[in-house]
């Protein structure tokens, strides 16, 4: 295999892994509740942008990067608690905007509290690019495919072996039914909030050494997460894996072999022809409505 | 027959849901399809209203061979049809449901639309004294400005039918019209069927309730697994050994 | 109710230079004017029709630059250079739209995003003939000699289309074929068995809603003398979309007065500075929270219940 292929694969992989955190993400709150949370960019940038300010206050890094999730998942709860509970029995699409709303509050209050410029986070483990089939590696890729996989190894278990994991799947695979088994949808979706704004901050912060982070790097990121969900079929948690990594490896393809400036277009392209064909993503059901 | 059926089958994977079934409807009677829970006859309704394309066969409708044809089509040749479960159009009034029932008599040009020619504000004059009168017509003359979603059940019921004859179809195929439906509302759904009769809507009935049934049609169909059981008329059918083994089982044999 | 939300919109219009006071309100109003031109498109698509689309700001984008490049870039006279540009994007609206209202909800939501984000990219990156990210100039509307300059003519220009528009769109919902939109969205299934081509009028609505996006965009570039790559941006979809919602879905006023709304609050928070977008997203959260429906059927709601009272 070509050097240049294995490189651009290591990279596709990488960005892939970080849209499969920001993709799970989104697929755990639509799952519970319907919503497509349009605030979960930002969430990848409190992450990041957290642990920057952290660490620069002198906060040795594991510890910056801990208490970055833990705000990041207090802004998940805070967004259900005061956002999404008080709009229950909405429809989906005011909690959408409310969502959207709360994207643009976080992105004022990231401009606030920190401020726009673009901050760098030191590479976990240095610099040192590794040389892996002739392609070059940054260490820190290892990092984030390391970590995605060990993620989602833990989210499965969670989702298949607790009690409060098939709680979430119950609660999303039917609301009223989970209900009547006596689960608490409240707390069902507080979990799943805070699930998710964990994930897109590790997301945020596995990724801010590779290509930085700033007020706004939630946008494009929670954009090409939100693709990758549905790409990978929305309501999967596989899915949203294969999605983002699917996505993550056109895109570096893309670069690589066509057009840097036009990378996004044809990541874009190929969800759409998936979509063309195979309308329910990648991994999604192919149901018909039932009369 | 208006309505002719050869060789008629859908599978759902592996499943034959409708196997094979030739029958035909005559013009001018109450047909009522009956049988077993999973026998297959909502999968046949759906058939023969162009919502599922069979994956076998043939459906010959006045004449035109409608196989394959997209849903609207079938509501253009003249079909109508209820559901059982409810589709209203729980986003517009009892009344904008029936005027939209209305589509296939009102064709209507973008510019005449937008413009509200003269001869527009006519013709949506009769459209609303037309659906009134349709809404007159099922007894919910009362719910005319309601909000769908804030009828009961019964009433919507009801709708459902008066908006599927304001298309004036040929043929009106009622999915279940007396499900969920007391002994009075029962009867008054018995009533309106037979007033479609005086009004040269053939009707095909998809029906659990018996009484119903064996009152108010003149030819039954029996499936089960997909396949015609038993046809003929009401009481022939009643008494079918073969039909009241689908339903209650086959009797113990004794000596 | 009809008539008199029509006349009432007209009123306002009339009567709005009264209010007034600078060329700089002026602005604003006529940027009102044209946003609310694309929310009323919009609103047919998401309210009536039921569908969703997150890449209108492209349709926007494609008029404004097309008719800026055939007027700039090629000469042609701006009389013809607009309605060409609308033409092509509701025929590019019309090749696109059958395969993509083939799908639904998030998956639709995703395809109309994707084709947005698609169009935005090529005007910014095609800078040769687009300027690039910088933007280009635009020519101003001209016939004969005469140009369409000045706040005062563009505001009357602006308004009397508006109030052009809502007429034709009122007229059109509560025709057969806004019936025949709404009662797709209301079950498809059952549309189509009262004879309705579901597909046929989803895309009816999404060319109109993408022509009258185009139109706005082309009159916006032509009025302010300059377009950039962010008018067909993602985030400019999503504003979009959020006034339709804001105001109020499925009425053609709610989408006038989202469009106002979410129009004039950025201008008016702007006084607030660094603290402006905070300010701006909690009022966005917070009237959705307390007005689900938006602001208009709640309002008229509202007023409903209190005539009710008053009897």
């Amino acid at each position: 295999m070509s050097a240049q292929f294995l490189q651009y694969l290591f990279a596709g992989l990488t960005i892939g892994a970080i849209y499969a955190l920001v993709a799970l993400g989104f697929a755990i709150i639509y799952n519970a509740s319907q919503v497509i949370n349009f605030a979960q960019g930002e969430f990848v940038m409190a992450g990041g942008m957290a642990t920057v300010w952290l660490a620069n206050a002198g906060w040795p890094l594991p510890v910056a990067i801990g208490a970055a999730v833990a705000l990041a998942a207090l802004l998940g709860l805070a967004l259900e608690k005061f956002a999404v509970e008080p709009a229950r029995g909405a429809p989906v699409v005011t909690l959408i905007i409310i969502t959207i709303g709360a994207s643009i509050l976080l992105r004022g209050l990231a401009m606030l509290v920190w401020d726009k410029n673009v901050h760098a986070l030191p590479a976990f483990s240095g610099d040192a690019p590794i040389r892996i089939g002739g392609a070059t590696v940054l260490p820190q890729s290892l990092w984030v495919l390391g970590a995605t996989l060990v993620i989602v190894v833990l989210l499965a278990a969670f989702f298949n072996r607790t009690l409060l994991g098939k709680a979430l799947l119950a609660t999303s695979h039917n609301r009223l039914a989970a209900q009547l088994c006596g689960i608490s949808v409240r707390r069902v979706l507080l979990v799943a909030f805070g699930l998710s704004a964990a994930l897109g901050a590790v997301a945020g912060i596995l990724v801010a050494p590779i290509t930085f982070t700033t007020w706004d790097v939630g946008v494009m990121l929670g954009l090409k997460g939100f693709a990758a969900a549905i790409l990978g079929g929305m309501g999967s948690g596989a899915g949203a894996v294969l999605g983002g990594l699917v996505l993550g490896i056109a895109e570096a393809m893309g670069a690589g072999y066509v057009s840097s400036a036009y990378k996004d277009v044809i990541a874009f392209l190929v969800i759409l022809g998936v979509l063309m064909f195979l309308p329910g993503g990648l991994l999604g059901a192919r149901a018909s409505e039932r009369v | 027959m208006l309505l002719r059926t050869e060789e008629l089958s859908r599978a759902f994977g592996g499943v034959a849901a409708v196997d094979a079934v030739s029958i035909g409807f005559g013009a001018g009677a109450v047909h009522a399809l009956i049988g077993p829970n999973g026998a297959g006859k909502t999968t046949l309704l759906n058939l023969l209203c162009g919502i599922y394309r069979p994956t076998r066969g043939r459906i010959l409708f006045d004449g035109r061979d409608l196989t394959g044809r997209p849903t609207h089509e079938y509501a253009a040749a003249g079909i109508g049809r209820t559901f059982q479960n409810l589709q209203v159009f729980f986003n517009m009034s009892a009344l904008e449901n029936v005027m939209a029932g209305r589509h296939l008599l009102e064709p209507c040009g973008l510019a005449a639309a937008a413009l509200r020619l003269r001869a527009r504000v006519r013709e949506e004059r009769a459209c609303r004294l037309e659906s009134e009168a349709l809404l007159d017509f099922v007894g919910l003359a009362a719910w005319r400005d309601a909000p769908a979603d804030a009828m009961p059940y019964g009433a919507l019921k009801r709708l459902e039918i008066a908006r599927a004859l304001a298309a004036k179809p040929k043929l009106l195929l009622l999915d279940e019209p007396a499900a969920g439906l007391n002994p009075v509302e029962t009867a008054e759904i018995d009533q309106l069927i037979q007033s479609l009769v005086t009004r040269r809507v053939t009707v095909v009935l998809v029906e659990h309730n018996m009484k119903l049934v064996m009152g108010v049609s003149q030819h039954v169909l029996v499936l089960d697994y997909g396949r015609v059981l038993a046809e003929g008329e009401p009481a022939a059918v009643r008494n079918d050994r073969r039909v009241i083994e689908a339903y209650l089982g086959a009797e113990p044999a004794h000596a | 109710m009809r008539g008199r939300g029509l006349a009432l919109l007209a009123l306002a219009v009339l009567a709005l230079p009264l209010a007034l006071p600078n060329k700089y309100a002026y602005e604003v109003a006529i940027l009102i004017g044209l946003n609310a031109l694309v929310c009323v498109g919009l609103n047919l698509l998401i309210g009536y029709a039921g569908q969703i689309s997150l890449g209108h700001a492209g349709f926007f984008g494609l008029g404004a630059y097309g008719s800026a490049i055939l007027a700039a870039r090629y000469g042609w006279p701006t009389p013809l250079s607009l309605p060409a540009a609308v033409a092509g994007v509701a025929l590019l609206a019309w090749l696109v739209g059958r395969p993509v209202l083939r799908l639904r909800g998030h998956h639709l939501a995703m395809a109309t995003l994707g084709l947005g984000v698609i169009v935005s990219i090529v005007i910014a990156t095609e800078d040769r003939v687009t300027g690039g990210p910088d933007g280009m100039s635009v020519p101003p509307l001209a016939a004969f000699g005469v140009a369409l300059a000045g706040e005062t003519a563009w505001y009357w220009a602006v308004g009397a289309l508006l109030v052009g528009t809502v007429w034709l769109a009122r007229n059109f919902i509560d025709s057969p074929r806004g019936r025949a939109l709404r009662a797709l969205h209301g079950s498809e299934i059952a549309a189509e068995m009262v004879g309705i081509d579901s597909a046929r009028h989803k895309l009816d609505a999404f060319v109109l809603s993408a022509a009258l996006a185009a139109l706005a965009g082309g009159l916006t570039a032509h009025y302010s003398g300059f377009i950039t790559p962010a008018r067909a941006a993602f985030l400019h979809s999503i504003e979009l979309v959020t006034m339709v919602v804001f105001g109020g879905m499925a009425s053609t006023f709610g989408a006038v007065v989202g469009a106002a709304a979410l129009t004039l609050l950025p201008q008016i928070l702007t006084a607030l500075k660094e603290y402006e977008m905070v300010v701006f997203g909690a009022v966005l959260m917070l009237t959705m929270i307390f007005m689900p429906r938006g602001l208009v059927p709640t309002l008229e709601k509202a007023l409903a219940a209190a005539n009710r009272r008053a009897v």
